[in-house]
């Protein structure tokens, strides 16, 4: 057996004006996890998607148990060995789980020269394999009945049954709560002792340490280098990943002093039985109110709620003292409040337009010159403000917002919302996604909006953060809030004693 | 090193642009009068009634939109103008007891008309959430009933002279409807890039969804779309009446098609929020002076219909094609 399973060596790609890649190598040795670790925009998807042959690379090569392969497409790919769990999952939800399992290579009987879809064997096959990464659901169900965790199993089980050789996690623990990621963390060790290698892309240096064996590190779109996980600690990671020191990962809080009551919410019900209900609580100027608890809380839904997204059956939201009346986005602005959605692709940057129209976009009615006319110079004078002061790493505001990392992107969301001036800033999962770097800075961000008297509401699935950056937090379990605890007084325990307090 | 790329890609984003100037380079080269004064005025004058249709269309087409109602509208509002414009003592008077209407009132009366459907449209989009390709078919086919109704399916014919005046007469050379193409494009202009609706609008075709959330009123923002684009139909159809001199119910069939081929081959992309006027003026021109050349070089009218489905397909398929290369 060759030393190596899957071995890249000297991969470079470039794209017109940028070196994304420049001579990296990866080996992974069979049997182990190998974790890819680097800032966003250091180049890791870029690498994952020159393995599977997304990309051509420029140079480079890639061996398989020591033999040299060229690979051309995804599918080619999967027929070689190679399957990959996407960050950003892919499935058709409108069709069965076990479709989904076996989409592009569905079981077939042939009845003379007519081929038909063999369901049954489809079926069971599937469940068989669900069954076998301990995550026993009815293969005949929707897809899009399941939660985002229930979904990347699905994906797991899916290339466990093609017997992958090498099993790629990017960033697989994004929005799973502890009790799946111990559950993933369950299969991949179940993996890696029938000799599966697994890489793995995360930014969560507790989950490194508890399941990787290799560490290989990028920065821009070089090799840093690769070593054994016991032989690093965690400060000479960051390190190497940033290329700089960062002795503190949460800027120092100061504590608001006001009492003055900003938002308030009274008793508010979903229009759905089983999403939030009998919600009350109290935002205070220049206060960061955390907002905790596992995924399907219903956190996300009663933001969205507020925020005119969603409907709400009965209750009462209170701005400054006065009860306002929120049906759409729209309404929730002009009321001075702005929201930072979880799903920044589905409904954050408009992709194709620039970062100077996406930083605009929700405040162009305060740059009216006559009439409906803009006033252009006025409008660039606030990009150029807000793209300095939020140090967003971009060649011009002209560029696509797409082009940008998701750090980056991130902040030109906030930028948005940062010149929109709203006295409460919704933010669901502000640091999803982004790198160590980017992360200090929206935090500080928050922390400088606070100090100006803002209020701001974060929903974070990451219990640290939470902890770190929250002046007080609520918990919510199951549609209810659960308990409140102080920012001092907050540890893992009781947010998650209270997160799983369920009737 | 870069420069040679940049060229490269340049080709393969105008591809079609090019071919079609190779084209009109060619027929201009082996035939007589193709590049004499009086071709170009008639294909700007051509290109005039078009390119305001495009215009049109390319408000629709931004916000991942469509129209499939404006070859009709084009239609109704001829008709209209025809049914009001013409000359007193003509035997097939329409309304033989018509006096003169002033030519703006009348103009304003066909603008007034299609808005209405345009509002209809756009209500049906925004509020209905019926998707535009279906909801501007049901419309089409409404509209061509309605002219139908209206004008008895009678050829109109006998208009007054001020009234074709429009289409035939020039300033210092240059064709009115060339000035008023102008005029209007440079409005549209304005409006796409410093208006609040312009920035909406392409922040609706970039993603609806996020647009919605930073505040933008999607559903105002495309009635009004939906209506400009109807009003400038209703211009379209009033100037190729005038220069027609004549009109029927058929008048303006397809059009939309050649609108939103044209917009196409302008770089307006059919994915939503990208496109701009110029563009879509160059996509005009590309595609009269295609029909123009074929005409010059003989090619059948049968056959020319083949080719320009043919560049349609092939526009489309290049800009698709530039967002895939993009990832």
């Amino acid at each position: 057996m060759a030393e190596y399973r899957l071995e890249m060596k000297g991969v470079s790609k470039s794209f017109p004006g940028v070196k994304a890649l420049d001579k990296i190598h990866l080996k992974v040795r069979p049997g182990t996890v190998h974790a890819l670790m680097g800032e966003n925009g250091a180049g890791k998807s870029t690498l994952m998607k020159c393995l599977f042959g997304i990309y051509k690379m420029d140079e480079g090569e890639i061996y398989l148990d020591g033999e040299k392969m060229s690979i051309l497409n995804p599918d080619d790919a999967l027929h070689k060995g190679l399957a990959m769990v996407h960050q950003e999952l892919q499935p058709i939800p409108d069709r069965t789980i076990a479709e989904n399992m076996y989409l592009g290579r569905y079981p077939l009987i042939s009845y003379g020269p007519i081929k038909v879809i063999n369901h049954k064997k489809m079926n069971e096959e599937a469940a068989k394999w669900l069954e076998n990464v301990r995550m026993p659901y009815d293969p005949k169900a929707k897809l899009g009945s399941l939660s985002i965790a229930q979904m990347q199993s699905v994906e797991i089980a899916k290339a466990v049954s093609m017997s992958a050789k090498v099993v790629i996690l990017d960033e697989p623990t994004s929005s799973l709560t502890d009790n799946e990621v111990e559950a993933l963390f369950r299969i991949v060790r179940d993996l890696k002792s029938r000799g599966v290698s697994l890489i793995y892309i995360s930014h969560k240096m507790a989950e490194i340490r508890e399941i990787a064996d290799d560490i290989t590190i990028m920065r821009d779109g070089t090799y840093v280098g690769t070593w054994e996980v016991k032989d690093i600690s965690d400060d000479e990671i960051v390190r190497q990943m940033v290329g700089r020191e960062l002795t503190n990962v949460y800027p120092p809080k100061e504590l608001s002093n006001s009492d003055e009551v900003l938002l308030e919410v009274k008793d508010l019900c979903s229009i759905f039985d089983r999403s939030f209900q009998h919600v009350s609580f109290k935002l205070k100027r220049g206060e960061i109110l955390g907002f905790g608890g596992l995924v399907g809380a219903q956190r996300t839904e009663l933001m969205e709620a507020i925020f005119g997204m969603r409907h709400v059956k009965s209750g009462e939201v209170i701005m400054n003292g006065k009860p306002i009346h929120v049906t759409r986005p729209r309404d929730a602005i002009r009321d001075g409040i702005g929201m930072i959605t979880e799903d920044r692709r589905g409904t954050g940057i408009l992709g194709c337009l620039s970062i100077a129209d996406n930083v605009s976009i929700s405040s162009l009615n305060n740059y009216l010159k006559v009439g409906p006319m803009l006033d252009v110079g006025k409008i660039e004078n606030l990009v150029k403000d807000n793209v300095a002061k939020l140090s967003i790493k971009t060649p011009s505001s002209k560029t696509l917002i797409q082009s940008l990392s998701g750090g980056n992107q991130q902040k030109v969301i906030i930028a948005r919302w940062l010149a929109n001036n709203p006295d409460v800033l919704i933010m669901d999962e502000p640091t999803r996604g982004i790198d160590v770097g980017a992360k200090y800075e929206i935090y500080q961000i928050m922390i400088s909006l606070a100090k100006q008297g803002k209020g701001i509401i974060m929903i974070s699935s990451e219990m640290p953060e939470l902890i770190g950056v929250s002046h007080r937090i609520e918990v919510m379990c199951d549609g209810k809030i659960t308990g409140e605890v102080s920012g001092e007084e907050a540890t893992q325990e009781n947010i998650m004693g209270l997160a799983t307090k369920f009737n | 090193m870069t420069k040679k790329v940049d060229i490269k890609k340049l080709i393969a984003d105008n591809g079609i642009i090019i071919v079609l100037l190779l084209l009109v380079l060619v027929t201009g080269l082996t035939r007589d009068n193709f590049f004499s004064l009086n071709n170009l005025s008639n294909i700007s004058v051509n290109t005039a009634a078009r390119v305001i249709i495009a215009f049109g269309v390319s408000g629709c087409l931004i916000t991942k939109g469509t129209d499939l109602s404006a070859g009709r509208q084009v239609g109704l509002s001829a008709c209209i103008a025809g049914t009001l414009l013409q000359t007193a003592d003509y035997s097939g008077k329409f309304f033989p007891n018509l006096g003169d209407v002033p030519i703006p009132l009348v103009l304003l009366i066909c603008i007034g008309v299609c808005c209405i459907f345009g509002l209809i449209n756009g209500i049906v989009i925004s509020y209905l959430n019926v998707p535009a390709f279906i909801g501007t078919l049901g419309m089409q086919l409404m509209v061509y009933g309605i002219c139908l109704v209206y004008s008895k399916a009678t050829p109109l014919g006998g208009y007054r002279r001020d009234y074709t005046g429009i289409a035939t007469g020039k300033f210092l050379g240059i064709p009115y409807m060339f000035i008023i193409a102008f005029v209007i494009g440079l409005i549209m202009w304005f409006v796409y890039n410093y208006t609040r609706h312009g920035k909406y609008m392409y922040a609706i075709g970039g993603n609806e969804a996020a647009a919605e959330v930073s505040g933008v009123n999607v559903k105002k923002t495309k009635i009004i779309i939906y209506m400009t684009a109807a009003g400038l139909y209703a211009i379209a159809g009033f100037l190729l009446g005038a220069k027609s001199g004549g009109a029927s119910v058929n008048m303006g069939l397809s059009y939309e098609l050649e609108a939103i081929a044209a917009c196409t081959i302008g770089g307006v992309s059919v994915n939503g929020g990208i496109g701009r006027i110029s563009g879509v003026v160059i996509g005009v021109l590309v595609f009269e002076l295609l029909k123009s050349s074929m005409q010059f070089l003989g090619i059948p009218t049968d056959y020319q219909y083949i080719v320009q489905g043919f560049v349609i397909i092939v526009a489309i398929a290049l800009d698709i094609r530039k967002y895939i290369a993009k990832k």
